[in-house]
């Protein structure tokens, strides 16, 4: 008998831990689960005492996820088994995880909802949540890239307003930096975001992918147009050959000056409030991007991402009715604008933006006119990946390890290879089939 | 006797040079723990913080929550070190002490399976978690060290150092091998149990990758996974790294100190004997 | 000895065995099987969503990864910090257990102690801290270099500098460990020996290439086997320094079997790199040891 105890003990042990690992409903509470990335992670916590007072069986377990491990960590959690009840979703993920059959499909709730319609949402945003004609997620905030300056800087170098079109955006970067001197650059591109490049390439028209999706066209005349525009920008000294992790502190260094422009999206307008010091915060400002010139005459700004992120409902999830009333929650447009005061993200719900603080932020604005002309990257589950290998061939060709040919001829190649599952399936079994039949609620 | 002199100086001015350049980092990280937020990023770097803070600290526990990733990293070290000790010593005790046929081949296998980097099983690993529902739990991040066969190699070496005489002696007075193996055996192999347990328990608080791996839900991450989130979102805030980075990494070195002697002694055996 | 005993002895040796059999059949064996078996498929995210799609593919991910550049490159990067940082540190390791071992030496524990102390730091923190060191703007290390004139290096931007600096981490790391094993080493070669050679008058050179390396050839094989072994599964330190960046000069290769299969979830590619990983681990365990044995 005595022989056996160490193998009971250790048998009860694990017994013991996994156990003690699911971590469920108990005494009639519901325990919702809720991932949410950075700072947006941070601060829904204070949302939420308001939703569980309303709804006292259920108790919302917020869960922060870096945004830089944030995609690797749902996958994981989608093949592990251990996905969350509700989660926030980078639009351009929603694809994937949907092709996956990870998500519940919304689109019965929205028709029974009393609190979330599409005609409240930006139809271009809204527009990244349907896949094949499925909705599966509901607009959290909304996000697009515009230009950060220092209007300070910029007038210094002659330049009172922001440029409007790409040969005025170089003139400006070129006074900027020259005045500036050693040290100074125009504008801040880090070499680890796919956003910029693809965003010129967008303004240029590029498709980005061709046959169905299922080939890269990187090598278009489009967008090899538009990546040497973006690649003289580092050639001639105008911008720092940097990524992210390279630059200490963002913030101090956009003080200092070391750059007086960075294309970057709206969480930034919190963070450049909350960091940036007190003499400095009447001297930044946001404008829409630069168009291209030849399309200097369509009276809008050049085209920006349809970004932004999105509440979903894992279809794993045991407790589907107490997630989608936590989606509901946060869609009311005074969540919506209580949760852009705090985070300084754009409100999804057009209501919210009649909230006074944001009609009267003239750094608001820039966004509101830039969401008249976002477009949505392609939507399938291999464009995160094909995002991330967008920016190693920014690097080849900023670092002079290939040339630009060179470089997005690569970029095509592994991208064909990249999609050869999807070409396959395609082929052999029609694109992934997309479940339409209801949800598995409980 | 001049020259024993010279030896001597160039010696200790080489110890002390050493000494210094390595515990250089882990003294600036200490002291930049304590500057205030930006002190950090100044040219010259400054050494030492001009007025100390606990701020950093503060940040930790309080808005970050590492408290609770500081408690999950605690309790999947102090089980994987009991359990592990208990698998690994029956496991080394029997190869060394308990002859059956096929034993020294199973024994070499073992360690030629020493050379399979465990990277190789990681996946399937994972998908076996999944079916036994382990998949972000404190079990699923245990059991990869529960029999470490470097483990049972470095129980086996110590333990063919008993005396045979004296097990047998146990054995005609009556004992069940279970009582032998406990009342006789454990006793003498201690020191090398006290390794292999400061071994484990330094090993499982400093894994990265693979609870980087089982775990998704932050509020089960260990510290070092925690960290290294924390460095995706707040790689601007260097001073509240290095707090972060000596909660991480103080805990460790403490369980050192306190075990410093035998755990040495453990490595400078099993190296030499191996 | 009666055969009873000799049972009997076999009988608890199996449920002694048991515990550390099980787990190792399940959690090691298995696993490194079904891997080899994974290898050999395209098992994806899609196959993961529906088991139908996952499609047998033979040799195929081994085909690829032989003609695909960013293999070899995490290859080099490997082989780079494997026979570069390998013997540095193995150097580094010798030069501090001789230090440490020296006679003349007062307080050796305490330098022994303090030469050990970066071993037990957790990597990635150390890994964090030294990120800062290396800021090519406002740390210590380019500092120190101006201090005497050298001008600033980016380090962890830099493609060429970035392995380099990851070794230089390492080295600190990891010296401790040998050295503790080269210590034993050296107490285990008979003091007469030194004895001797000093009375037949032969200079500390002499005296280390004669006494001192032959009597430390068996640890030194040990310590460069497992050394080695270690350093080829270098992870963390990449990971969290340089996510195998600038232009993928720090992706090793269980970094790149990372992104493969926990990043992108192409887990039969991922399998076929560990795979490749331990043919590469044994063929250098190989060379040394056929390398040891031939030069005794």
């Amino acid at each position: 008998m005595r022989l056996l105890r160490p193998g009971l003990l250790l048998a009860a042990s694990i017994l013991a831990l996994a156990v003690s690992g699911c971590r469920d409903s108990r005494n009639g509470t519901t325990v919702l689960r809720f991932w949410a990335m950075g700072r947006e992670g941070e601060v829904v916590r204070e949302l939420l005492p308001r939703f569980e007072a309303n709804n006292p069986d259920v108790r919302v377990d917020v869960q922060q996820i870096p945004w830089s491990a944030a995609h690797e960590k749902l996958l994981t959690a989608f093949v592990g088994g251990s996905v969350p009840d509700v989660a926030q979703l980078g639009n351009t993920w929603v694809a994937e995880f949907a092709a996956l059959k990870a998500l519940a499909p919304l689109d019965g709730r929205v028709a029974e909802s009393a609190a979330v319609h599409a005609s409240d949402h930006f139809a271009g945003i809204w527009q990244t949540n349907v896949i094949t004609g499925t909705l599966y997620g509901i607009p959290w905030y909304v996000d697009t890239r515009v230009m950060f300056y220092r209007r300070d800087l910029l007038a210094e170098a002659g330049f009172p307003t922001p440029p409007q079109t790409w040969s005025q955006w170089r003139t400006a970067l070129e006074a900027v930096t020259t005045r500036g001197g050693e040290g100074h650059y125009g504008v801040l591109l880090p070499l680890n975001e796919w956003t910029q490049p693809v965003i010129l390439g967008l303004q240029r028209g590029a498709t980005l992918l061709r046959d169905d999706d299922t080939r890269g066209d990187f090598s278009s005349d489009a967008f090899a147009c538009a990546f040497t525009f973006y690649l003289d920008l580092f050639r001639d000294g105008l911008a720092p050959p940097v990524a992210n992790n390279e630059v200490a502190n963002l913030y101090q260094e956009f003080a200092r000056g070391v750059f007086a422009m960075y294309v970057s999206g709206p969480w930034n307008l919190g963070e450049f409030r909350r960091r940036l010091p007190a003499d400095l915060q009447d001297v930044w400002a946001t404008a829409p991007l630069p168009v291209p010139d030849d399309q200097a005459d369509s009276g809008l700004p050049g085209v920006s991402l349809a970004g932004g992120s999105s509440l979903v409902v894992f279809r794993r999830s045991s407790h589907q009715d107490a997630s989608w009333r936590l989606i509901e929650f946060l869609s009311q447009p005074e969540q919506q604008a209580e949760f852009s005061r705090l985070t300084g993200d754009l409100p999804a719900h057009r209501a919210a933006w009649e909230d006074s603080t944001l009609a009267d932020d003239p750094r608001a604005r820039a966004f509101r006119i830039q969401l008249e002309n976002v477009t949505a990257t392609p939507k399938i589950p291999e464009w995160e990946q094909i995002a991330n290998r967008v920016w190693v061939a920014v690097e080849q060709a900023v670092r002079g390890a290939a040339t630009e040919k060179q470089a997005l001829a690569d970029l095509d190649t592994d991208v064909d290879r990249m999609l050869a599952k999807r070409r396959w399936l395609r082929d052999h079994a029609g694109p992934p089939k997309v479940d339409k039949t209801g949800e598995d609620g409980p | 006797m001049r020259s024993v002199t010279w030896r001597k100086m160039i010696l200790h001015v080489g110890l002390v040079s050493g000494a210094l350049i390595t515990l250089m980092p882990l003294a600036w990280m200490i002291a930049a723990s304590f500057m205030h937020p930006g002190e950090a990023n100044r040219m010259p770097p400054p050494l030492l913080p001009s007025q100390p803070t606990l701020e950093n600290y503060r940040q930790l526990f309080t808005r970050l929550d590492l408290l609770r990733n500081f408690i999950n990293s605690a309790v999947i070290t102090m089980l994987a070190t009991v359990l592990s000790v208990v698998v690994t010593s029956l496991a080394g005790y029997a190869f060394a002490k308990l002859p059956f046929p096929g034993r020294e081949r199973m024994f070499k296998s073992l360690a030629s399976a020493l050379v399979v980097p465990a990277q190789v099983g990681m996946l399937p690993l994972f998908l076996i978690l999944r079916e036994l529902g382990l998949v972000n739990t404190y079990a699923g991040v245990i059991i990869p060290y529960l029999a470490s066969i470097f483990g049972i190699f470095l129980i086996r070496q110590y333990t063919l150092g008993v005396s045979d005489e004296l097990l047998d002696a146990a054995r005609i007075e009556g004992a069940g091998e279970f009582t032998i193996f406990r009342l006789v055996a454990v006793p003498i192999i201690k020191p090398i149990l006290v390794t292999l347990a400061a071994f484990t328990f330094l090993s499982a608080w400093n894994d990265f990758m693979w609870p980087l791996i089982v775990l998704s839900d932050s509020g089960m991450y260990t510290l070092p996974v925690a960290l290294a989130n924390l460095v995706g979102e707040h790689v601007q805030d260097t001073e509240l790294m290095m707090a972060g980075s000596v909660l991480t990494t103080l805990p460790a070195l403490i369980v050192f100190l306190i075990f410093q002697r035998t755990y040495v002694e453990g490595i400078m055996a099993g190296g030499v004997k191996g | 000895m009666s055969s009873a005993l000799e049972r009997r002895k076999a009988r608890a040796a199996w449920v002694f065995l048991a515990p550390a059999l099980l787990l190792l059949t399940v959690f090691f064996v298995l696993p490194v099987g079904a891997g080899l078996l994974l290898s050999l498929t395209d098992f994806d995210v899609y196959a993961i969503a529906s088991p139908g799609a996952m499609r047998f593919v033979g040799l195929a991910n081994y085909a690829h990864l032989l003609r695909d550049a960013t293999f070899w490159h995490a290859v080099g990067n490997t082989l780079q910090f494997v026979l570069i940082g390998g013997p540095l540190s193995l150097a580094v390791s010798l030069g501090a257990a001789m230090l440490v071992n020296a006679k003349l030496v007062r307080m050796r524990g305490i330098f022994r102690t303090i030469y050990f102390a970066p071993v037990v730091t957790t990597l990635v923190s150390v890994a964090i801290v030294w990120k800062y060191l290396y800021h090519p703007r406002y740390g210590l290390i380019n500092w120190l270099l101006h201090l005497v004139g050298v001008g600033p290096v980016d380090w962890l931007g830099d493609p060429h500098w970035a392995m380099p600096a990851i070794i230089l981490l390492a080295v600190w790391k990891n010296f401790g460990y040998n050295m503790l094993i080269f210590v034993a080493g050296l107490q285990m070669i008979p003091r007469e020996l030194y004895e001797a050679a000093a009375i037949d008058g032969a200079g500390s050179g002499r005296r280390f290439r004669h006494i001192t390396m032959p009597g430390l050839a068996p640890t030194f094989l040990f310590v460069s086997v497992t050394t080695m072994i270690g350093y080829f599964q270098i992870f963390a330190e990449p990971y969290v320094m340089t996510q195998g960046g600038p232009l993928g000069a720090t992706r090793s290769v269980v970094l790149l079997m990372y992104e493969e299969g926990f990043r992108w979830w192409r887990m039969g590619m991922a399998s076929a790199v560990a795979v490749l990983l331990l043919l590469i681990t044994l063929a250098g365990t190989l060379v040394q040891l056929r390398w040891a044995r031939r030069d005794p």
